[in-house]
């Protein structure tokens, strides 16, 4: 059995423009110890999906859902507070700003304890001797000390690990980080992604990782999840996607990194922007940007198909045209 | 591969063509701070002896991480804040020590775009007022006159002479950075420094910012100072490369030279840290060997004595820690490391 199973998941927001739907219709599943990146550029709702995975969207945002088991809990009709004692302990989240989402007037080792406490109920030395422990495992260096350590008396590579530790605190089976490196250095970066991925294979946790990064996917992830205007526009085992995109979005992304433009003066560009509230198209949404779209395109919206053969034979695209079929080139 | 990367420089003329638009010359930058009541104040060096030479119609790109001087380099290029030492020379003028109505007139060769697009347009003003302000300030020009200006250099980076009346907040991120760059060229500047201009941008966005910045360029002979921390961004604009770490150069030459067989160990760490598409992709130039970089940035309070690196280098040695590495002279670039020759 998949350890998080969601089927048709959308998160709709009402807005004086009318209703906004941000999340559209996603199926995602997880196995234990499996890394998914979720990759889309802003406002393609990748941030919205975690955060109504955690249950972290309050009345702003409206989940609905066929489906959304996590390790045979249905999250859909459970109980506000029994969702929140998982949410934290078996589910946990690594956030974006490490100085912004940690609390400024509290210490390190208050916030990590705190987590400890609610969960693990452990308290006196034994909570102070985990604390520690887990500021080891996340490799900052002299843990006693840090304990009474600020927020801001610590760099930005020390907060996200700092973080990571609360979030890895009661060994959850799902770790969510959202955009976990995106606002530190990139040596920080490296050593982030490593201590995440050695977490993720020591204790056999599933991990989905959200980034605007290609190149942090490629490294990281075993699958891909291309996310454009809040749907799913090519989900694909990583090497698979990266060798050959079906999506034309997906290709026109790839193609728009420096790095597969060597020698080309000119980086080829996706015109327009993502659809917003007001100019959402009638048929696929990546239609009025796509260099492929055809009347079909523009009428109605493509379902997600087989992507055709691949390592794990299971990829889904949502066009009509993919690219790599006949009579189209990725020219 | 090799075709590839000469593919820029094959077209133009050689760089000894090309005059000197911008020199530094043994810049520095001392900040002293206040560590308490009881305490003596200390000197943070932000910056500490860079020297470079800037050409019309090339590109400098300044890589390092956070806290490596990259701002501070801004900052006194564009004579925001005087360096504490050393000599900056436009068109061969030296620019310290001049009078306020001096300093004004070279203020105009030099430019500046900013990182936040949505941090550096005013968002009470219309897009004409940002504009037109640098015209109102520094020039004598009509009314009419301005917004014809105004309006051409809007054509120039793709934007519609009818968004002329609207607000910031109207225009998505890669589109104020196009507000952002048309203001930068409002007074004919000769160099450009760009301060991590497309890091806050999607790469799609990013591409058509890229494009438009090289476009300009090409038109319009300017100099870019092109600061950065992303190195498939820089390796994609820039013809020379200088990395900085601790307030210092610590590897500086061609951008050809420098990505293919950079010598100095903080460079093949940068490289080896950025994430890759193509992993061990053949066409994306040799995969450096994966070493994790140890620690981080030491404080510029207190630097570590000998090569600033030493404590996070992997191949330091004894000597690291106390003979500071003199910038010199190897394979075609400039690097301060004591063993840059074994580093190949």
């Amino acid at each position: 059995m998949a350890l998080l199973d969601i089927k048709n998941l959308s998160v709709a927001f009402t807005t004086r423009a009318g209703t906004f739907r941000a999340v559209d219709g996603i199926d995602l599943t997880l196995d234990e110890g499996e890394v998914v990146g979720i990759v889309g550029e802003s406002g393609s709702g990748k941030s919205v999906t975690s955060l109504a995975l955690m249950g972290l969207l309050g009345d702003a945002g409206r989940v609905e859902a066929d489906r959304m088991m996590f390790a045979g809990h249905d999250l859909l009709s459970m109980p506000a507070r029994q969702r929140r004692k998982l949410t934290g302990k078996d589910v946990a989240m690594v956030f974006q700003e490490p100085m912004t989402s940690l609390n400024p007037c509290f210490t390190v080792g208050f916030q990590i304890m705190e987590t400890l406490k609610v969960h693990e109920g452990l308290s006196g030395k034994a909570l102070k001797r985990r604390a520690i422990e887990l500021l080891e495992q996340v490799g900052i260096p002299a843990p006693e000390s840090r304990l009474s350590a600020f927020p801001h008396q610590l760099s930005g590579g020390m907060n996200q690990r700092v973080m990571i530790a609360i979030a890895i605190a009661c060994n959850p089976r799902l770790l969510i980080a959202d955009e976990p490196t995106t606002a530190l250095d990139v040596t920080i970066q490296k050593q982030i992604l490593d201590l995440l991925v050695s977490l993720q294979k020591d204790r056999g946790m599933a991990l989905i990782l959200i980034t605007h990064d290609m190149g942090v996917v490629a490294e990281t992830a075993h699958r891909v999840m291309v996310m454009y205007a809040g749907q799913v526009a090519e989900t694909r085992h990583t090497r698979d996607l990266f060798a050959n995109p079906r999506h034309p979005y997906t290709g026109a992304l790839l193609d728009a990194l420096p790095e597969r433009a060597l020698g080309k003066r000119r980086l080829p560009t996706i015109s327009g922007v993502v659809p917003g509230i007001a100019d959402r198209p009638a048929g696929c949404l990546f239609a009025p940007r796509c260099r492929f779209a055809q009347d079909t395109c523009r009428a109605t919206r493509p379902p997600l198909t087989p992507a055709g053969a691949g390592a794990d034979g299971n990829g889904l695209v949502r066009c009509y045209y993919p690219l790599g079929t006949a009579g189209k080139e990725a020219a | 591969m090799t075709a590839a990367m000469i593919g820029r420089s094959a077209e133009t003329p050689a760089p000894a063509a090309r005059p000197v638009v911008l020199e530094a010359i043994r810049l520095r930058k001392h900040y002293t701070v206040r560590r308490g009541l009881f305490q003596p104040p200390a000197t943070v060096k932000a910056l500490d002896g860079v020297s470079f030479q800037l050409e019309a119609g090339r590109t400098l790109a300044v890589v390092g991480e956070s806290g490596c001087g990259k701002s501070t380099l801004a900052r006194s290029v564009t004579m925001i804040e005087p360096p504490t030492e050393g000599q900056l020379l436009y068109d061969g003028r030296d620019v310290l020590g001049r009078s306020k109505a001096e300093m004004t007139e070279l203020r105009r060769t030099v430019q500046m775009v900013f990182q936040n697009p949505y941090g550096s347009l005013n968002p009470r003003k219309t897009i004409g007022s940002i504009l037109e302000e640098p015209l109102v300030i520094n020039t004598p020009l009509s009314r009419a006159a301005r917004r014809e200006r105004a309006l051409a250099m809007m054509a120039k980076v793709g934007l519609r002479p009818d968004q002329i009346d609207r607000y910031p907040h109207m225009f998505s991120g890669g589109q104020r950075q196009r507000i952002a760059i048309a203001r930068a060229l409002m007074l004919n500047p000769r160099v450009v420094v760009a301060d991590e201009p497309v890091s806050a941008l999607d790469v799609s966005i990013q591409a058509q910012v890229l494009n438009l910045m090289m476009d300009l360029q090409e038109e319009l002979e300017l100099a870019y100072l092109f600061i950065s921390h992303d190195l498939s961004v820089v390796r994609h604009i820039a013809d020379s490369v200088m990395v900085m770490y601790l307030g210092r150069p610590v590897e500086h030459g061609p951008k050809d030279v420098v990505f293919s067989r950079p010598r100095h160990p903080y460079t093949r760490i940068l490289m080896a840290a950025t994430p890759r598409v193509d992993v061990g992709g053949a066409e994306s130039g040799p995969r450096l060997e994966r070493v994790v970089p140890k620690g981080e940035l030491p404080s510029p309070l207190n630097p570590p004595p000998g090569c600033a690196f030493h404590k996070r280098c992997p191949y330091a040695r004894p000597n690291c820690a106390t003979e500071v590495p003199a910038l010199r002279e190897v394979d075609a670039r400039k690097v301060a490391c004591h063993y840059a020759e074994e580093m190949a």
